[in-house]
């Protein structure tokens, strides 16, 4: 549908929360666990010494992103560790803004990272780094995080902070260069409700200033062009703010296996509002073996200045017609099988598990239409809808 | 708001120097112990799905795992 011009509203979203507002809170909490931490209490414990190994494949019509992915953890007698991690993303094919557009699109991304736990009493602080590189996109970020045991070791309470900082490039323009800064505020409580019930809340507040373009994606507007209409370079604001708090619950059966739920609900300066929920049923079975089902649900409303199409170039001062934007669900099924073992001929190995998992997922968009279409009046094409399958295999070796 | 920090905080303190009885003792956190009950049983088979939906999604956060740069933009 053609928006009409007088409809079309110049969107200014400038609102950017009050850092102060998310600083204070934390402050005062990060005062009170230093209080509590200093109280007797049994020690909490750090991650399992592993090594880690995935990998992952996303396949979606003609679309195919895959490659490895290692995680090695190293613990230092009960209270230190290190880790580190290595991805790599693979993309080949072309997604539906490639194939409208003609625009580039990265061909592969590298993520590295460093991280450093610190147990101290009831408290795990903390420290990690991260490097993602594509071609044209480099990203890096600072994390900080300390988790506290409280109540009898009931309750766990934690909480993190994250500064990020990318460059943004352009391939074919060794000119264009911006940046983009980030902070991420998150906290979070985990509850032992009963001996069989443990239920966790995490609240997460990110905010951004910067570049959020994509460097070639483009809006369309209506044009007197033959096809009618034609492409602008999309305009997004230069900050974002968001929130998202979630819910989630585990129950253990009176058999041995658990069920799981989540909600989590999302907003943001942009207009966008989403709900998410999961279900899942873990079952072990033959002595070794885990089964594993779930389901998901994810449905969210678009950005204030998003259009399948505008009405003609320049619109408004914010422009987007990134499907991420837009409004639209997605279900994903998936399902997981684990084997556990502990192999008697590798004697440094404690024990160790292999998992397959493969995910179903059906997007479905109510306001991004498949322009690839043919045959069509411009704004009647129908609405772009895809699947895709995601497999991991993962191993995962403590020693 | 101010009210209401004040008063979370008096009450964690306050809880903290209290003799606090868990109402499950340790003895009886086998169940939740068993690794079917972890939220972050995958490690960073884990991770990758986060950052898989981050890619296709709006929604940003509060993902239960550690956060950092995505480079998804």
């Amino acid at each position: 549908m053609v928006p009409k011009a007088d409809q079309v509203v110049a969107v200014g979203v400038t609102k950017v929360m009050d850092s102060s507002k998310v600083l204070k809170p934390l402050f005062l909490l990060v005062a009170c666990l230093f209080v509590i931490q200093s109280l007797p209490a049994p020690a909490a414990v750090l991650p399992e010494q592993a090594v880690e190994v995935l990998y992952h494949r996303y396949d979606q019509d003609g679309q195919l992103i895959d490659g490895p992915a290692i995680l090695v953890r190293k613990n230092f007698d009960s209270t230190f560790s290190l880790s580190g991690e290595y991805l790599v993303d693979s993309v080949s094919g072309a997604s539906i803004d490639v194939e409208s557009t003609a625009s580039e699109y990265e061909e592969e991304r590298i993520q590295t990272s460093v991280a450093m736990d610190y147990l101290t009493g009831k408290s795990i602080l903390s420290v990690s780094y991260s490097n993602s590189e594509e071609n044209d996109y480099e990203s890096n970020a600072l994390s900080f995080n300390v988790s506290q045991d409280v109540f009898g070791d009931l309750t766990t309470i934690s909480m993190g902070y994250t500064k990020g900082w990318d460059e943004v490039g352009k391939v074919g323009d060794d000119n264009f260069s911006e940046e983009l800064d980030r902070q991420q505020y998150r906290l979070g409580v985990t509850q032992i409700l009963t001996k069989n019930a443990i239920i966790n809340l995490d609240f997460e507040a990110i905010t951004d200033e910067g570049f959020l373009n994509n460097a070639y994606r483009q809006v369309r507007f209506v044009s007197d062009s033959a096809r009618g209409y034609d492409f602008q370079s999309e305009q997004y604001p230069t900050t974002r703010t968001s929130r998202a708090i979630a819910i989630r619950g585990m129950y253990y059966l009176p058999y041995r296996a658990a069920i799981r739920g989540e909600y989590r609900f999302f907003s943001d300066t942009w207009g966008i509002r989403a709900d998410q929920y999961e279900i899942g049923y873990i079952h072990p079975a033959f002595d070794q073996w885990i089964f594993e089902f779930k389901y998901r649900y994810y449905s969210q409303t678009k950005a204030d200045f998003y259009s399948d199409l505008f009405a003609f170039q320049n619109a408004q001062n914010f422009l987007a017609r990134d499907k991420e934007l837009s409004t639209f669900s997605n279900h994903t099924f998936g399902l997981g099988v684990t084997y556990e073992f502990q192999p008697s001929m590798i004697s440094f190995i404690e024990k160790g598990q292999i998992n397959l998992f493969v995910d179903y997922l059906k997007f479905e968009y109510e306001d991004f239409r498949d322009i690839t279409q043919e045959g069509y009046d411009v704004g009647d094409e129908p609405f772009y809808e895809f699947d895709a399958l995601v497999t991991r295999l993962f191993l995962k070796l403590e020693y | 708001m101010k009210h209401g920090l004040a008063g979370l905080l008096a009450l964690l303190v306050l809880a903290g120097c209290g003799e606090i009885k868990p109402w499950v003792k340790p003895y009886e956190r086998d169940n939740l112990a068993d690794p079917i009950m972890s939220f972050g049983r995958m490690g960073i088979a884990n991770s990758y799905m986060h950052h898989m939906y981050q890619s296709r999604e709006g929604a940003r956060g509060a993902e239960g795992g550690s956060g950092g740069g995505c480079g998804c933009n």
